[in-house]
C-alpha cells in the first residue's frame, strides 16, 4: 500500500488493538457456538453425568441416541418434515418464479403498481392473515392434515417473486427475443431459458424455502394434531419436552439429531444462502 | 426469519421494460401471472380484509358469529392478559432492537476487518440464524434451568444463590438474549453487505488527512451505513413484536400460560387454544397496526437523516 508509511508511528498500538480485537472475536464465537458445543458434549454423557460440568465426557455413550430415536418416533417426525418442507419448496419454485418471470420480462398495464404491492405485503405481519387462512383451511376440511402447512406455497409469496424478479432482470433480453422470434411460447421461454440459467437465484429461494418450513412451529401448532406421529420436528421436540423434562441426555441426543441435517444442507449451500440475505438488505 | 426488501431503493431503480405480449403471449402471461395473483389477492389482501371483518364479531367456531360492533376492540384495554402482552413485547421490543443491531453492527465491523479464518467466524455467528430456534431453544432451556442449569451450576461454584432465570421476574431478559443471539448473525450479514458498499477511496482520503480510526468511524462508517441501519431497525421490529417461538419453548407453563407472554402468544391462545376468533382477530388487528405505525415513523426519519 502506497501510505503505508503513515501505519508506522502507530505500530505498537496495533500490537495491542489486534490483541483486543481477536480478544472479542473469539469471546463473540464462544457465546455464539458455546450452546451448540454443550449440546454435543451432553448427548454424549451417561445420564447420571449430566450435571457434570466436564465438556469431555468421563464415560462416552451412544445409548442416548437410540433411546432418542425411539422415544421420539423420529422416523415420523423425520418424515413429515421433510415431505412438508419438500412440497413447499417445490411450490415455491415453480409458482414464484412464473410470477417473477411475468414481472421482469413482460410489459403489461398496471405492472410496477401491482409489484410494489405485492412487495409492500412483505410489512403485514403474517398473524394478520393466519386467521381466515386457519377458517378456509378448516372449512375446505384439512384441518389436522399437512396440506395447510405445504398448499400456501403453491400460491407463489413476495419474497420469491422479489429474489427470483432481480435475477431474471440481469439475463439479457436478445435470448428472449431470438427465441420469439423463433416461435417459442413464454411457457417454454419461461422453462426453456429463464429457469436453467437461473439456477444460482433458485437454489438460494429453495434454501430459504426449505429450512423456514423445516424450522416452522406457529403453523404446525395450529394445524397439525398433536401427537408424535402426525406432527412435525419443532412440535414434537416441544412435546418431547414436556414429557421427559429432566432426561436432559437424552433431550441433547434429540435435538442434535434434529439439526443435523439442516447444518449440513447449510454447510453445503452457505455462499448462496448468505447472499440470499445480503440480496434483500441492499440493492 | 422475516425478509423486507427495500422497497424505498426499489422503486428508484426501477424501470419500465421488457416484451409487449402479443397473441397467445398474453394468454401465457395470464397463466403464469396466476398464482402469484391468487397469492396476493385471496391469501394475503382477502385474509386482510376478513380479519378486520372478523374483528367486529363474537364467534367461537361453534355457534353462529355474533356481530358485536368495536366491543372487541374497546374491551381490549380492559383485558389483563391483552395488556400483559402489550407491556411484555414493547419491554422486549425496547432491548431486542437496540441490542440486535449495535451487536450486528459490532460483529461486521469485527469481520470487515483482515482476519484469519474469517468465514469460518461467519459461520459460527450465522449459524443460529439456520438452526430450529425450537431446538437451539431446547439447549438454552437447560443452560437456564433453575436446578440443574449450566448458568446456576456456575454461580453454584462461586457461591452465589441460583437464580429463577426462567421465572416471572427474569423471564424477559433471559428471553432476549437468546432472540439476540439467535438475530445477530443475520444483523451481521446485512451490515457486511452494508459496510463493503462504502468506496475505499473515503478512508484512503481520510487517512492522508491524518483523520485518526474513530473520526473515520464518525464521520465516514456510520453515516453511509445509515440505510442499513434504518432497514435492520425496521427488521428488528417487525421480529420484537412477532417473537413466538422462543418465547414458547422456553417460557411455557403447566397450564398453557407464559412465565413472558407476547402479543403472538397471547394471541396463538385466544385464537387457536381458546378459539375466540373475534377477539384473536383484533388483536391482530392491533398488532399489525403497531408495527405499521413504527415503520413510517422509522421511514419519516430516514427521509430526515439518510
Amino acid at each position: 500500500m502506497s501510505n503505508a508509511h503513515l501505519l508506522k508511528p502507530t505500530f505498537g498500538n496495533h500490537m495491542r488493538e489486534n490483541a483486543i480485537f481477536y480478544a472479542l472475536l473469539l469471546l463473540g464465537t464462544f457465546i455464539m457456538i458455546g450452546p451448540f458445543v454443550w449440546m454435543m458434549s451432553t448427548a454424549l454423557k451417561v445420564p447420571g453425568d449430566q450435571f457434570d460440568q466436564r465438556l469431555i465426557p468421563q464415560e462416552i455413550t451412544l445409548d442416548n441416541f437410540s433411546n432418542a430415536w425411539q422415544l421420539m418416533e423420529f422416523r415420523h417426525l423425520v418424515w413429515n418434515s421433510f415431505k412438508i418442507a419438500a412440497l413447499s419448496t417445490i411450490g415455491q419454485l415453480i409458482t414464484c418464479s412464473m410470477g417473477a418471470f411475468v414481472f421482469a420480462v413482460v410489459k403489461f398495464r398496471g405492472r410496477e403498481a401491482l409489484f410494489v404491492l405485492l412487495l409492500a405485503t412483505l410489512m403485514i405481519p403474517a398473524q394478520m392473515t393466519v386467521i381466515p387462512q386457519f377458517l378456509i383451511f378448516r372449512w375446505l376440511g384439512l384441518y389436522g392434515t399437512a396440506a395447510p402447512l405445504y398448499l400456501p406455497a403453491f400460491l407463489g409469496g413476495a419474497f420469491g417473486v422479489f429474489l427470483l424478479r432481480q435475477y431474471f432482470r440481469t439475463i439479457p433480453m436478445d435470448l428472449m427475443d431470438a427465441a420469439r422470434l423463433d416461435g417459442a411460447s413464454l411457457l417454454s421461454i419461461w422453462w426453456r431459458i429463464y429457469l436453467p440459467l437461473a439456477r444460482p437465484a433458485l437454489a438460494a429461494l429453495a434454501i430459504f424455502a426449505f429450512m423456514s418450513s423445516w424450522n416452522d412451529l406457529f403453523t404446525a401448532l395450529i394445524y397439525l394434531p398433536s401427537d408424535l406421529e402426525k406432527t412435525t420436528l419443532p412440535v414434537g421436540l416441544s412435546l418431547f419436552q414436556r414429557l421427559y423434562r429432566a432426561e436432559w441426555t437424552i433431550m441433547m441426543a434429540a435435538v442434535l439429531i434434529s439439526v443435523t441435517p439442516i447444518m449440513i444442507a447449510f454447510f453445503f449451500v452457505q455462499r448462496q444462502f448468505i447472499a440470499g440475505i445480503a440480496m434483500t438488505g441492499v440493492k | 426469519m422475516t425478509f423486507l426488501p427495500n422497497i424505498r431503493l426499489e422503486c428508484g431503480v426501477m424501470q419500465v421494460d421488457g416484451m409487449t405480449p402479443k397473441g397467445r403471449e398474453r394468454f401465457w402471461t395470464g397463466v403464469l401471472l396466476t398464482p402469484t395473483m391468487l397469492g396476493l389477492g385471496l391469501g394475503v389482501l382477502g385474509s386482510i380484509f376478513a380479519t378486520l371483518w372478523l374483528g367486529f364479531y363474537d364467534w367461537d367456531l361453534f355457534t353462529a358469529p355474533e356481530w358485536v360492533g368495536l366491543e372487541n376492540y374497546t374491551d381490549l384495554p380492559g383485558d389483563r392478559r391483552f395488556m400483559q402482552s402489550l407491556r411484555v413485547t414493547t419491554l422486549f421490543s425496547a432491548i431486542y432492537v437496540p441490542g440486535t443491531v449495535i451487536l450486528s453492527i459490532a460483529i461486521a465491523l469485527l469481520l470487515n476487518r483482515h482476519v484469519v479464518g474469517k468465514s469460518l467466524f461467519r459461520l459460527f455467528f450465522f449459524l443460529p440464524v439456520v438452526t430450529s430456534p425450537v431446538a437451539v431453544g431446547l439447549v438454552w432451556s437447560w443452560i437456564y434451568s433453575r436446578d440443574q442449569g449450566l448458568l446456576n451450576n456456575m454461580l453454584s461454584t462461586v457461591g452465589m444463590d441460583p437464580v429463577y432465570w426462567l421465572g416471572r421476574d427474569m423471564a424477559l431478559y433471559s428471553v432476549v438474549v437468546v432472540n439476540i443471539w439467535g438475530a445477530v448473525g443475520e444483523g451481521m450479514i446485512i451490515f457486511l453487505a452494508g459496510l463493503q458498499a462504502i468506496p475505499k477511496n473515503l478512508y484512503e482520503a481520510a487517512m492522508l488527512d491524518g483523520a485518526s480510526r474513530s473520526k473515520q468511524f464518525w464521520r465516514i462508517t456510520l453515516p453511509l451505513l445509515i440505510p442499513s441501519i434504518f432497514f435492520q431497525v425496521i427488521l428488528s421490529t417487525i421480529n420484537a413484536f412477532q417473537a413466538f417461538d422462543y418465547v414458547y419453548v422456553l417460557t411455557s407453563t403447566q397450564g398453557g400460560g407464559s412465565t413472558m407472554p407476547t402479543l403472538v402468544f397471547n394471541l396463538y391462545r385466544e385464537g387457536f387454544k381458546f378459539f375466540r376468533m373475534g377477539d384473536a382477530a383484533a388483536q391482530a388487528v392491533v398488532l399489525a397496526g403497531i408495527i405499521m405505525v413504527l415503520t413510517l415513523i422509522y421511514n419519516q426519519l430516514q427521509k430526515r437523516w439518510g
